[in-house]
């Protein structure tokens, strides 16, 4: 398999759970916040620290604002933390790689960038905001059963795997990096609701059913926090995203470095929690978590798509 | 109300379908017969059906303007072109013939140069071409074959005769348009498709790959092979990787390539250098080596041309087979023919004007608002001069630029480009058209049944490229049974 179409087939799946895990960010969030009270200091603006997109977004919008921020993380086709944008660059990985996936993949690929760049411009208005960030999910699950389903699980499949999998863990840690911060916002007002917020980020990642299938104790932080990273069942959890990105790994050639950084944050993970959740040292953590995925991304890059490797 | 071909005036042009008001053509009555059972809203329906299935096949292509690559669906009129098996035989036939012999020359050419010592074309033309290229001088490539894959436009004047409008050796496009119109005219027509005899175009990827394999330097049961793409802002990329895709090849850029000290060309791949023994090239001659040609140029690999020279990769089209693609060239085809097969053509050519011959210069000259003048070596219909329709402006610019350079330049009379009913509107309107079938030839040779029907959507209009305004349709051969 040729080293630049691995590397599109890597960023189309990366950019594809991206606009998805940013649908599911934006409608946690959209949630939390209406059971906030306004004085909680936490608003849309947030977003965009945890994003990652704080320079980009005062350089574009320089009087800020939530209809902007919405804009920004949503239908602004000029920002690339925008889901429009993600779906465009998702188009754009495997409209180049056409070769490899099933025809119906990209077709599914085209409708789904057709389908926000037609919708996610609307989404100012709450109602329509939900209908059509779900509509987003759909399609990219739809379009990952789809791979899954019809496209031989080779070299090109992991490396989608692989894209997937390493956007996933990373959007999951930034959701709790959300919740944390969004918990640090009310604390301040003497506003318990630590209950409702983690219940939503289980929402979000359509995780709720599976954590009380598999925890079976009440909503409590701690445990929640440990299911989305220690769980190995749950898809959407970092340490089941870490074992699907060894898996994958182990199939490709000259796999030696990538592994040796995946089994180290699969430490990381494992051991880094501390016992009592405390919300400051939970974003450092994640921040960390953060670090060491990018970390992950620059082996796998130098494993497989730097072109001047020898052979 | 229901479509009356009464009310359909094909006028002075051939029409593919209809001879006269309310006469089909035989071989099209089956299709005739359907569409008189339908009303225009029904029609317009089914036309706007085959127009979502294209945007959401992803049918496109690009087109440059103002700097920019934007990417169109794929004008498609759903009304299919017909052509009679007995007639497409003969056509067939014609253009293998004119393969063989082109190849011939080409291969002459680059080696023993006998047609140019016997005196029976004119070393002038070669040394003064831009498509020779004398670094192939002396290459032998595989079954003494150059141009493996020829699409030739074909046109039909008002009498009938179907003409060779352009023999395209270079890097030819529009064969996956030609599949994916199949794939739509199916959806939009199942009915017709269960009741004809429609010859079937979509095993054209196994054949090119076959094509393809049969050039392998190496004597291996699965020889790689690749396509070779100048990347995604080509207006046919859509194409490399469709063909790529179907044909289960790589799609490989410039940069995944690379000639090691062993003079073979290798691909990086995640497991390190593979050997390619095939490359379908779908850029240009002088964009394959830097090392031979633009040296500042990204697309190409260094040295290819060197392990192309070796022996140790095949290139489809080789290099330099375009200097048979050349309308200089072009107008001497029957005489290369009748050189190197000893037949006549069986497909004729539109007389051609060389302006290179004072003679015909005079009268291309006197004669200039009645003639299509072309440049030997655009194409895409991109810089001629159509005399009819020119403004005086335009004309003096062409006899100025005739003058100038009397070598870039023939000139032939303008045809009447046949007509088929296409859909305007809800209404069905004669609208001329052109056609490109595809021929195929390594070990063996193959063409296409039938070809890209080109439409002009405007019209009146001529001029059938898509880039510039140009639709296009199904072309169906069928088999009458009375034949």
């Amino acid at each position: 398999m040729l080293s630049r179409v691995a590397e599109r087939m890597y960023w189309g799946a990366r950019y594809v759970e991206r606009a998805e895990n940013t649908a599911r960010l934006v409608r946690v969030y959209d949630a939390a916040l209406l059971d906030l009270p306004d004085e909680a200091g936490v608003g849309w603006p947030l977003l965009v620290d945890i994003c990652g997109a704080r320079e980009m977004f005062n350089a574009r919008y320089p009087k800020g604002g939530d209809r902007e921020t919405l804009k920004f993380l949503i239908s602004d086709p000029e920002s690339p933390s925008s889901i429009v944008a993600s779906l465009g660059q998702a188009r754009e990985n495997f409209r180049t790689t056409r070769d490899l996936c099933p025809t119906e993949a990209w077709r599914s690929v085209n409708e789904l960038y057709l389908f926000g760049r037609e919708a996610l411009p609307k989404v100012a208005s709450p109602r329509r905001r939900h209908e059509v960030l779900s509509g987003v999910v759909q399609r990219t699950q739809q379009l990952t059963g789809l791979l899954s389903g019809t496209m031989s699980h080779g070299d090109a499949y992991n490396f989608i795997r692989l894209g997937r999998n390493l956007e996933r863990a990373d959007m999951t840690t930034r959701i709790i990096d959300i919740a944390a911060a969004t918990l640090l916002g009310a604390r301040a007002t003497e506003n318990g609701l630590d209950n409702t917020l983690w219940m939503a980020v289980l929402k979000s990642l359509s995780g709720y059913q599976m954590y009380r299938q598999y925890v079976r104790r009440r909503i409590r932080d701690e445990d929640v926090i440990r299911f989305l990273l220690h769980d190995l069942l749950f898809p959407r959890a970092v340490a089941h995203c870490l074992g699907e990105l060894e898996t994958s790994i182990l199939k490709l050639p000259n796999h030696e470095a990538p592994l040796r950084a995946v089994l180290r944050l699969q430490r990381l993970v494992e051991t880094e929690l501390p016992e009592s959740v405390e919300e400051a040292a939970l974003r450092r953590l994640m921040d960390g978590l953060q670090v060491e995925l990018a970390a992950v991304h620059g082996q796998l890059a130098a494993a497989w798509f730097l072109p001047d490797r020898a052979a | 109300m229901k479509i009356s071909w009464s009310q359909y005036d094909p006028g002075t042009a051939w029409d593919e379908l209809i001879s006269a008001p309310g006469r089909p053509r035989p071989h099209a009555r089956t299709l005739t017969k359907y569409l008189s059972s339908l009303t225009p809203n029904r029609l317009s329906r089914r036309q706007q059906a085959a127009e979502r299935a294209i945007v959401e096949m992803g049918i496109t292509f690009t087109v440059y303007s103002e700097g920019q690559n934007i990417d169109r669906a794929w004008p498609f009129d759903i009304i299919p072109r017909v052509i009679a098996a007995s007639e497409w035989r003969g056509i067939e036939a014609g253009l293998k013939q004119r393969l063989t012999a082109l190849n011939l020359f080409i291969d002459d050419i680059y080696n023993e140069q006998r047609i140019l010592a016997d005196g029976r074309f004119p070393r002038e033309v070669i040394e003064t071409s831009g498509n020779f290229l004398k670094e192939c001088l002396g290459a032998r490539p595989a079954h003494g074959v150059w141009a493996h894959i020829c699409g030739s436009d074909l046109v039909r004047d008002a009498d009938g005769t179907v003409y060779v409008l352009e023999d395209n050796l270079r890097v030819p496009s529009g064969v996956s348009y030609m599949l994916e119109n199949r794939i739509v005219t199916k959806q939009v027509f199942p009915e017709l498709f269960a009741h004809s005899r429609i010859l079937p175009v979509d095993n054209y990827p196994s054949l090119l790959f076959d094509t393809l394999a049969s050039l392998s330097p190496r004597p291996l049961d699965y020889p790689e092979v690749v396509v070779l793409t100048p990347g995604i802002y080509n207006s046919a990329y859509f194409e490399h990787a469709y063909l790529a895709q179907s044909m289960g090849a790589e799609l490989v850029e410039g940069g995944d390539l690379v000639v090691a000290d062993d003079d073979c060309v290798y691909m990086r791949t995640i497991a390190g250098l593979e050997r390619v023994d095939v490359i379908y090239r779908r850029v240009n001659d002088t964009f394959l080596d830097p090392e031979m040609f633009h040296a500042d140029s990204m697309l190409g690999v260094p040295g290819l041309m060197r392990a192309w020279r070796a022996g140790n990769v095949a290139i489809a089209n080789a290099p330099g087979a375009g200097v048979a693609d050349d309308k200089l060239v072009y107008a001497y085809v029957p005489d290369i023919i009748r050189y190197y097969l000893d037949e006549d053509a069986i497909l004729p050519n539109v007389p051609t004007r060389a302006c290179i011959n004072d003679e015909d210069q005079r009268y291309v000259l006197d004669h200039l608002a009645e003639l299509v003048v072309k440049p030997v070596n655009e194409s895409g219909g991109y810089g001629m001069l159509i005399g009819p329709a020119a403004s005086q402006e335009e004309l003096r610019k062409f006899a100025r630029l005739v003058k100038r350079e009397p070598r870039n330049y023939v000139a032939q009379p303008v045809l009447n480009l046949s007509t088929a009913p296409t859909l305007v509107h809800g209404r069905l309107e004669p609208r001329h058209l052109d056609l490109r079938p595809f021929s195929l030839q390594g070990e063996r040779s193959a063409v296409t049944a039938g070809g890209l029907t080109r439409v002009a959507l405007v019209k009146g209009s001529l001029v059938v490229n898509s880039s510039q305004g140009g639709g296009s349709k199904d072309t169906w051969v069928v088999e009458t049974g009375e034949d």
